[in-house]
């Protein structure tokens, strides 16, 4: 049903702007002949067609009376039509999005050409002419360019950069193998007599062959992206189809030039000239692209002040390295696409992480934009009866050239490859991307922008383009998933971020490159290490902004990440569930205790379990009100019922997220001391997300008035506690600390050790054991220091006391001390008095003195 | 040819070094030669210093583990065997070659490059990754970027990820699994090796 009204909301749409556009375009064609219609061609020509408006509406119109309000259609027109157009498309995405089933099926890319098609009818049927189309201009001018910024920025760079000669190989023999195999095989065909009369030379037939073997990164990413196959081919595909373009257009321009100078002009040096002209022009375009990269890097590292168009700066630049190389004839794609690729990395370490993110999304908004308003145009243009040109033998022939030269020359080359490659490329892998060769608008764009004159089989050429589009796209995109799956080609494997992957990973490294030093020989990893070193002495020096290049580690980036992700995740959860959250974690936090138990005492206490949950039951069972038992029921069922593992790797989050809120300030704290900048960012974020934590956490408390603590808690305060105090002394003088260096002591080791969580627990194991069942009582059992070092806990744990203080610095608002307390407070025991004195404290930033057993300030 | 056998023959046991290995003769030539540049005095052995000679190992933050690695406890020395044997953890594995069932597993099989890479981070070949050895291997490979904290904090955060029994440390088995996704074919071969 949705899909239904949309459609018809979308048919509403069109019917309505077809018939204002045809009106419109009888208007204005009285007015003024030859003004270009297509809409995208009128984009271009904004500016002339606003000047003869205004002249031409204005100057000619004396008015006699004072308007009110006057039809100004003509001012807007341009604008107006591009802007609709976008919508139209950006609807048509929604409307192909709509129904999972279809999409499953039909990759998006097929199904944006079909409702072009249907556009394109709807236009038509109205017009009786094709007055929309895609024209080559402003799809190399405005629409490319974003998507190939965005596949570029977006690269897995450390994979292209690997499989860098791979893809060449491919995107340069390869592309010159499709298009000279292509243009000479059919020319073949054509003077065997498969095609009839054509007016078209040898020369036509390779600039047809250059054009047809541009593999669209569009349809590629669209298609490749649906199917998830493994990193290396996608990588190989991919990259291949983004380079491949850019040396599709040199080819172009050099057959192009072939067929300007006309056969008997073409000797040994002029063929010679077209090969230094086709390296000049694909080397010269990809070195552009690095220097401006290197500019974009070095200006984002000044940026700081104008953060709000940061983002901006890329773009622009990113666009300006387009039209740059555009102007010089280098290749504007090659350009971009090593603008982007290489700049990626300096520009992610110097802008802000919120600059990050913005560019990332504003990118990915283009590029989709663009790429959808490519599909629907690419399926608009077909309804035009001009184009028509209906020729079977060349149209088939053209069909199976390019995929059986496509497969033998990715067949080849890869054979080649595997020579000399590590892991070679399996059999499976070479015909999927064969299979792969996915042709698309750069083809289309190419054969829209070829001259008539020199061309006279202009239309066929471009007709042909098309139905190959058609068909690689719509019959090739549908086929990939299920050959794919056929195949059984290698998926990706959803590789997380760990920080040990990431270790050992560099630890491999350093093994391969001191293997090859022992075998004095020169590998791979001699050219990575030689390209480290070089980079980390002069590019980053170059580059980076100081901040960025002390924290440009990977492996600390790894932790950064894994820092910042867990921090989202917990104030989600946090805020999502209220109390439950909490709830779950004292679950955990027996679960932990259970297990433990188990492990270690089963022998000692074979009843523990047992006890436990009665414990937990009996927790249930305190005054807890009616919002806190709600929950807890369930959850306790869901202790009982989760498989140990289940339970475990519950708990080894939580043991991160306790591990990370804390880390991450602590992180922050280098910098916050030497450059405002980066101070005012982190550690506010890192700020708010806990004040909102807490205060969404202590509203719900003091709702119920009564309850338990989130053990996130635990972990946090006795950290944050710990930057504040200075080997266990009071940073700040107005402070008192009943428990002094213990205080200190306790909050260090249970902050410092890795498992915080773990230690809680045991605590309470500790309580039990000794009898200790009074849940009011333990937090003072856990502030003794017998209670801090219980006999199992582990040596680190202790050894590790000292560390945390030594970047103290008291900048936090709030009282550490006094929520340390009440962290392990709640967490065991739950008392109402906990939950004043948390309110107390947070919610005035004043805490006043409170509980019996401790202290505080501020 | 003649110059190949020669030198083949002059190495004792070549047949049975190649067997385990997988070596190719070409192979065993090389390295032979490789290693007799690198025993400088002629001993037939290597020691430490012979490796401390090379100027490029010195740069490598842990340059003195992999050395170390080439040497078992209590030894001073290394022979050519050992060495070609330490050297085969790095050939890619061939899925060409047919597999015998009945022969031992090859040196460069995954868990041998594994076993290799745990050995660097266990110094005291107690069969754990402590959290100090950890840290060692951090420091010396992040160097001075970050501060001892962040470290710290770092390898807590690393001992968290793999340790599924709640020791602290990581064992071999939890190091195995934390790198069951990584492709140690991939990362712990070196392509002339092949």
């Amino acid at each position: 049903m949705a899909f239904l009204q949309q459609f018809a909301l979308l048919l509403a749409l069109l019917i309505i702007f077809s018939t204002s556009c045809k009106t419109a375009m009888l208007e204005v064609d009285s007015a003024e002949v030859g003004l270009n219609y297509s809409l995208k061609s009128s984009a271009t020509e904004n500016i002339s067609t606003s000047t003869n408006d205004s002249t031409g509406g204005h100057g000619s119109s004396t008015i006699t009376t004072l308007p009110i309000v006057i039809w100004k259609w003509h001012h807007v027109e341009t604008p107006y039509l591009v802007a609709l157009w976008i919508l139209t498309c950006w609807l048509c995405k929604l409307v192909a999005e709509l129904n999972h089933n279809i999409t499953s099926v039909i990759p998006e890319s097929g199904l944006l050409i079909m409702m072009g098609f249907i556009l394109g009818g709807i236009v038509w049927g109205a017009d009786k002419a094709q007055t929309f189309k895609l024209i080559p201009v402003n799809f190399f001018y405005y629409l490319l360019p974003q998507i190939v910024l965005d596949a570029s920025y977006c690269m897995p760079n450390k994979l292209f950069f690997s499989n860098l000669g791979a893809i060449l190989v491919h995107a340069v023999i390869g592309t010159c193998w499709n298009a000279g195999t292509v243009g000479i095989a059919l020319w073949g065909c054509y003077e065997g007599g498969a095609m009839g009369n054509l007016n078209i030379g040898l020369l036509q037939f390779l600039l047809f062959g250059a054009l047809m073997s541009a593999v669209d990164p569009v349809a590629v990413i669209a298609v490749f992206e649906e199917v998830h196959v493994n990193e290396v081919l996608y990588i190989l595909v991919f990259g291949e189809s983004l380079l491949n373009d850019g040396v599709t257009v040199v080819l172009y321009n050099v057959f192009d030039a072939f067929v300007s100078l006309g056969g008997p002009k073409i000797n040994a040096a002029e063929i010679i000239k077209g090969i230094i002209s086709f390296f000049v022009v694909s080397f010269g375009g990809s070195f552009l692209g690095v220097v401006f990269a290197v500019l974009i890097s070095m200006l984002t590292r000044v940026t700081k002040n104008v953060q709000v168009i940061e983002a901006g700066f890329i773009i622009v630049l990113g666009y300006l390295s387009y039209l740059t190389a555009e102007m010089l004839s280098l290749s504007a794609i090659l350009s971009i696409t090593f603008c982007g690729v290489c700049c990626q990395k300096y520009i992610t370490a110097n802008m802000d992480e919120k600059s990050v993110t913005t560019l990332r999304y504003v990118l990915k908004v283009m590029a989709n934009g663009s790429e959808t308003m490519i599909f629907v145009f690419l399926g608009l243009s077909a309804i035009d009866q001009n184009i028509w040109v209906w020729n079977t033998g060349f149209i088939l022939l053209t069909i199976l050239f390019i995929v059986i030269f496509r497969f033998m020359g990715v067949f080849f080359l890869n054979w080649l490859l595997n020579q000399s490659r590590l892991i070679p490329i399996d059999l499976t892998d070479q015909f999927v991307m064969g299979y792969g060769g996915l042709r698309g608008a750069v083809a289309y764009g190419l054969a829209a922008s070829l001259d008539e004159k020199k061309i006279p089989e202009k239309n066929l050429m471009l007709g042909t383009t098309l139905i190959v589009v058609y068909f690689t796209v719509i019959l090739q995109g549908i086929t990939m998933k299920p050959l794919v799956q056929w195949l059984k080609v290698k998926k990706a494997t959803q590789s997380d971020l760990t920080l040990n992957g990431k270790m050992n990973n560099r630890v491999f490294e350093h093994v391969l490159t001191a293997m090859e030093d022992i075998c004095g020989r020169m590998g791979d990893n001699w050219w990575t290490r030689h390209w480290n070193y070089f980079e980390d002495k002069y590019v980053c020096w170059l580059l980076m902004t100081s901040d960025a290049r002390k924290h440009k580690d990977p492996i600390f980036g790894v932790f950064h990440k894994l820092n910042l992700e867990d921090a989202k995740k917990y104030v989600n959860e946090g805020e999502s569930k209220g109390s439950l959250a909490f709830i779950r974690n004292y679950d955990n936090a027996s679960v932990d205790f259970k297990k433990q138990l188990a492990l270690e005492y089963a022998d000692i206490m074979p009843d523990i379990m047992n006890d436990m949950s009665e414990y937990d039951f009996g927790i249930d069972n305190v005054p807890v009100t009616s919002v806190m038992k709600n929950p807890l029921p369930s959850v306790s069922l869901n202790v009982h019922e989760l498989d140990r593992k289940s339970m475990l790797n519950d708990l080894s989050a939580h043991h991160l997220l306790d591990q990370h809120l804390y880390k991450s300030r602590r992180d922050n704290r280098p910098t916050y001391s030497r450059s405002h900048y980066n101070t005012s960012e982190n550690p506010d974020e890192m700020q708010e997300i806990f004040q909102r934590t807490m205060r969404s956490r202590l509203e719900s408390f003091k709702s119920a008035k009564m309850g338990v603590n989130p053990a996130k808690k635990l972990s946090k305060h006795p950290k944050k506690d710990s930057t504040h105090k200075p080997n266990g002394k009071p940073a700040d003088p107005h402070r008192t600390h009943p428990y002094g260096d213990e205080d200190f002591e306790f909050s260090a080791d249970s902050a410092s050790s890795s498992e915080i969580a773990g230690h809680f627990p045991r605590r309470n194991t500790n309580a039990p054991g000794a009898g200790v069942d009074n849940p009011a009582f333990i937090p003072e059992m856990d502030m003794s220091p017998p209670m801090r070092n219980p006999p199992w806990q582990t040596e680190t744990a202790n050894n590790m006391a000292v560390a945390p203080s030594q970047t103290a610095q008291g900048r936090l608002p709030w009282t550490p001390t006094n929520l340390r307390h009440l962290a392990p407070l709640r967490m065991s025991t739950r008392s109402t008095d906990s939950f004043a004195m948390a309110d107390a404290s947070v919610d005035d930033e004043a805490p006043e003195e409170k509980s019996g057993s401790h202290h505080t300030r501020l | 040819m003649g110059s190949t056998n020669s030198t083949l023959l002059k190495i004792p046991n070549v047949e049975v070094l190649m067997q385990e290995t997988g070596f190719s003769p070409a192979h065993i030539i090389r390295l032979h030669d490789r290693f007799k540049a690198l025993d400088k005095e002629g001993r037939g052995h290597l020691c430490p210093h012979d490796f401390g000679a090379i100027k490029e190992l010195a740069m490598n933050p842990i340059g003195d583990r992999i050395i170390g690695a080439f040497f078992s406890p209590g030894k001073e020395t290394v022979d050519f065997h050992t060495f070609v044997k330490i050297l085969a953890h790095f050939r890619p594995v061939d899925k060409d070659r047919p597999k015998e069932p009945n022969s031992p597993e090859p040196i460069n099989s995954r868990s041998n490059k594994l076993k290799f890479a745990f050995q660097l981070y266990d110094q005291d070949k107690d069969g754990k990754i402590s959290r100090d050895e950890l840290l060692q291997v951090l420091r010396a490979m992040l160097g001075m970027q970050v501060t001892d904290e962040q470290l710290e904090s770092i390898a807590d955060r690393t001992i968290q990820e793999a340790d599924l029994d709640r020791d602290d440390t990581i064992s071999f088995e939890e190091f195995r699994k934390s790198l069951e996704k990584i492709n140690i074919d991939h990362k712990m071969s070196i392509r002339f090796l092949r």
